[in-house]
């Protein structure tokens, strides 16, 4: 019997382990099947372009001479080329303006909209949001024609001072016309992130705050806005990598004005017309990868530097 | 368990064939989108890419005349955003129509990555004499022949004559006296006297050419090789000669073909506009001389550097080429030579001034001839001013990096508007961007 059991013993154990592997293995199967669709979906658009346009980027195609093996030549040549150094520049000199604005716009409608409770609240905050709605192209488009000297309002609100309106596609003022329509565009959006994130504060701290005497104006300073600095940062990494690449406003004002606009204002369009313009997808997936270089800095060290206030980064 | 494995597996290989299924359909060569309706069903189709406005019109006729072939036409944009599509087909190898319409400039752009077919074995020399020796150059690279011409763009001044009345002009026969009057109606207060567009390079490029410049010379013998010649004195003397037009504020430096630009012709902002043959027709479109503004404008020739030996010049003209991702290069072919070669396409290309047509039957026609151009309030305008020109017009030798030349010309245009190099230093650095392009492209640049 002992030896039964001593000899039973090991075999149960192995029994379960065998059965219990059997069910992980099956578990994991299922894991799988249901993680399938979504990898298989990952895989073919994320995963294998970025593979493919890697793979472009280390071969040169020649009109005359055919395609040959460059390594990393292209990208030498892209961090040496005039315009994408210049369209890199703008993008990093934009993203130093327009973020800042940006949030503080969006900062100041949502402590405002937390602040004041009326009927008209609900109302601000969806007229704030709806510039979010409306398709970049259709905003480019539409603030190209509002920009129009001939047709466009601004001559006629300029006119009532005998002044004559600035023109926002010219090469001296594109950088505002631009920084105009991306924080109309985008200020609403950030403004509900900020906004949720004021409406998940425990009310009970501003009570307290409130008994010790803080007014208005030091309960948004010292509690809501270290309260949603996590909130804030997210924003900051979302707008940031948005205004890297830059892409949709200014190559749809380019229609109304490719003087001032050049194919290589940003380091997007210029990816975009290597690529489409001049068959140049070699180059132009180089420069796709070196935007993307820049991005992953920019990003990486803004997270860097913010490391002890963020929390879902 | 088994038979939910078996069927999740065949579900994700189902969606995997899917995905591969949407990548490989679509494109130009897919005759079931087609913008007209073919009723001849049982006879072959190509498919073809064109902008012209009547195009419509153009392939009906063809179709309902011809026996052998039909057209199955869609417009995928005009100019530039066709020209991105085809280039990416031809990158891709595949998704290029049996026919497209290019203008005349992109041809060696197109032909040099082999994504042109030579047509002169498809029964060419019957349609041969249709057209002007100079119509043939145009579409040539070499002795081969890479479209059927369709129509030219000789240039000429369209002007307004409410303006030139008003301040006592005349119009100038020469560029210094074109200053000259834009001066004259700057002191007195007037509008702009033209326009210097950052984003229509082919015609600083014609401008240039009348002055004495040759840009390029290639000959395809030596393909590898191309002469680049962007900064010679007749080169920087037009850009001077502009860039102090603008210096002066005596013309604009607004972007051509924007609705900016359309409404300042038709606010009267601009006094001249130097544009080709098929302009009248765009700016009809574009609602340009219409109601109070109908019979204000005229055209005169092209003002001459020298005017006793006049140099005429073109601007845009187009043509019809079969590609080389075609599989059926001869039937695309005869579409080539029948489209917008009938009579009736051709008279309402040209009665709408659509086209400048180069098809020697509406050429010599003499209803074309003495057209009483509406638009020009009744002037006879291609006798007195488009046939001579597009007579004397000699034909160019255009550049196989024709997009990359335009979007460096555009940036250097731009540069020199907003006053910060000189047209001088505009060609310098144009010859030299140019220059390196062409290198890197594996060019020797003599």
């Amino acid at each position: 019997m002992t030896s039964l059991i001593e000899k039973h013993a090991p075999r149960t154990h192995d029994e379960k382990h065998r059965i219990r592997s059997k069910v992980q293995r099956r578990e994991h199967l299922t894991g799988w099947l249901f993680v399938g669709p979504f990898g298989v979906v990952f895989l073919a658009f994320l995963i294998a372009p970025l593979a493919y346009a890697l793979y472009l980027s280390l071969f040169q195609k020649k009109l005359i001479g055919g395609t040959s093996f460059v390594l990393f030549d292209n990208y030498v040549k892209a961090f040496t080329d005039p315009s994408f150094l210049s369209g890199a520049w703008f993008v990093v000199r934009f993203a130093l303006i327009a973020i800042p604005v940006q949030i503080a716009v969006a900062l100041a409608m949502a402590l405002i909209l937390d602040a004041v409770t009326s009927l008209f609240t609900r109302f601000s905050r969806l007229m704030i949001f709806l510039p979010y709605a409306i398709p970049t192209v259709i905003g480019a488009v539409m603030w190209g024609f509002l920009y129009s000297r001939s047709f466009g309002p601004l001559s006629d609100v300029f006119g009532l001072f005998g002044a004559t309106a600035p023109d926002f596609l010219s090469s001296n003022l594109i950088f505002y016309g631009l920084l105009n329509i991306v924080t109309w565009q985008w200020a609403g959006y950030y403004m509900i992130i900020l906004y949720a994130a004021l409406q998940g504060i425990d009310p009970t701290l501003y009570e307290a705050a409130r008994m010790d005497g803080a007014g208005r104006w030091q309960v948004a300073r010292r509690i809501k806005i270290p309260l949603i600095a996590p909130a804030l940062i997210l924003i900051l990494v979302f707008s940031l990598i948005g205004t890297l690449q830059f892409f949709n406003e200014p190559q749809f004002l380019r229609y109304l004005a490719a003087g001032t606009i050049g194919s290589d204002f940003t380091p997007n369009m210029y990816a975009y017309q290597q690529a489409f313009g001049l068959a140049n997808f070699n180059y132009g997936s180089a420069i796709s990868f070196a935007l993307g270089g820049l991005v992953f800095i920019c990003v990486y060290a803004f997270l860097f530097f913010t490391r002890k206030r963020r929390s879902f980064l | 368990m088994k038979t939910t494995r078996i069927l999740a597996t065949v579900a994700m290989l189902a969606a995997a064939s899917g995905l591969v299924a949407c990548s490989s359909d679509g494109g130009g060569s897919d005759a079931s989108n087609c913008t007209n309706t073919i009723t001849k069903q049982d006879l072959p189709v190509v498919t073809m890419w064109a902008w012209y406005p009547n195009m419509q019109l153009v392939v009906d006729n063809f179709n309902k005349l011809n026996d052998e072939v039909q057209v199955c036409w869609t417009n995928v944009g005009q100019g530039g955003d066709q020209y991105d599509k085809f280039q990416t087909a031809i990158s891709a190898g595949t998704g290029a129509p049996d026919l497209v319409m290019v203008e005349m400039d992109r041809i060696p752009t197109f032909q040099i990555q082999n994504a042109l077919v030579d047509i002169s074995g498809y029964g060419l020399d019957a349609v041969r004499a249709n057209y002007g020796e100079g119509a043939w150059k145009d579409v040539s690279v070499g002795d081969a022949v890479y479209g059927v011409p369709v129509d030219g763009g000789p240039l000429a001044m369209i002007y307004r004559k409410d303006i030139f009345d008003k301040y006592g002009i005349t119009p100038p026969k020469t560029w210094a006296e074109y200053e000259q009057a834009a001066q004259k109606v700057k002191d007195a207060g007037g509008p702009l006297f033209g326009d210097l567009g950052a984003n229509v390079p082919a015609l600083m490029m014609a401008l240039q050419i009348q002055k004495g410049a040759a840009p390029f010379t290639y000959d395809p013998a030596q393909p590898e090789s191309i002469g680049v010649r962007l900064n010679d004195q007749a080169s920087k003397d037009v850009l001077e000669y502009w860039g102090g037009l603008v210096r002066k504020g005596l013309v604009g430096t607004q972007d051509q073909f924007t609705p900016e630009y359309i409404s300042g012709v038709i606010n009267g902002n601009y006094a001249t506009y130097i544009s080709a043959a098929w302009a009248p027709g765009y700016l009809t479109g574009a609602g340009v001389g219409q109601g109070q503004d109908t019979g204000t404008f005229a055209v005169a020739p092209l003002p001459q550097w020298d005017p006793n030996n006049p140099v005429q010049v073109n601007w845009g003209g187009s043509a019809f080429s079969v590609t080389s991702q075609s599989k059926k290069p001869e039937l695309a072919a005869k579409a080539a030579y029948g489209l917008y070669a009938d009579e009736e396409s051709l008279t309402d290309g040209w009665t709408n001034q659509i086209i400048f047509p180069l098809n020697l039957t509406a050429l010599n026609n003499p209803e074309f001839v003495d057209l009483k151009v509406a638009f020009f309030d009744g002037q006879q305008a291609n006798k007195d001013v488009y046939v001579p020109a597009a007579n004397a017009y000699q034909g160019v030798v255009y550049s196989p990096f024709g997009q990359y030349y335009f979007d460096a010309m555009t940036k250097q245009i731009s540069a020199m508007s907003a006053g910060s190099i000189t047209g001088s230093q505009a060609a310098d650095r144009l010859q030299e961007d140019v220059t390196k392009h062409a290198t890197e492209q594996g060019f020797t640049v003599r």
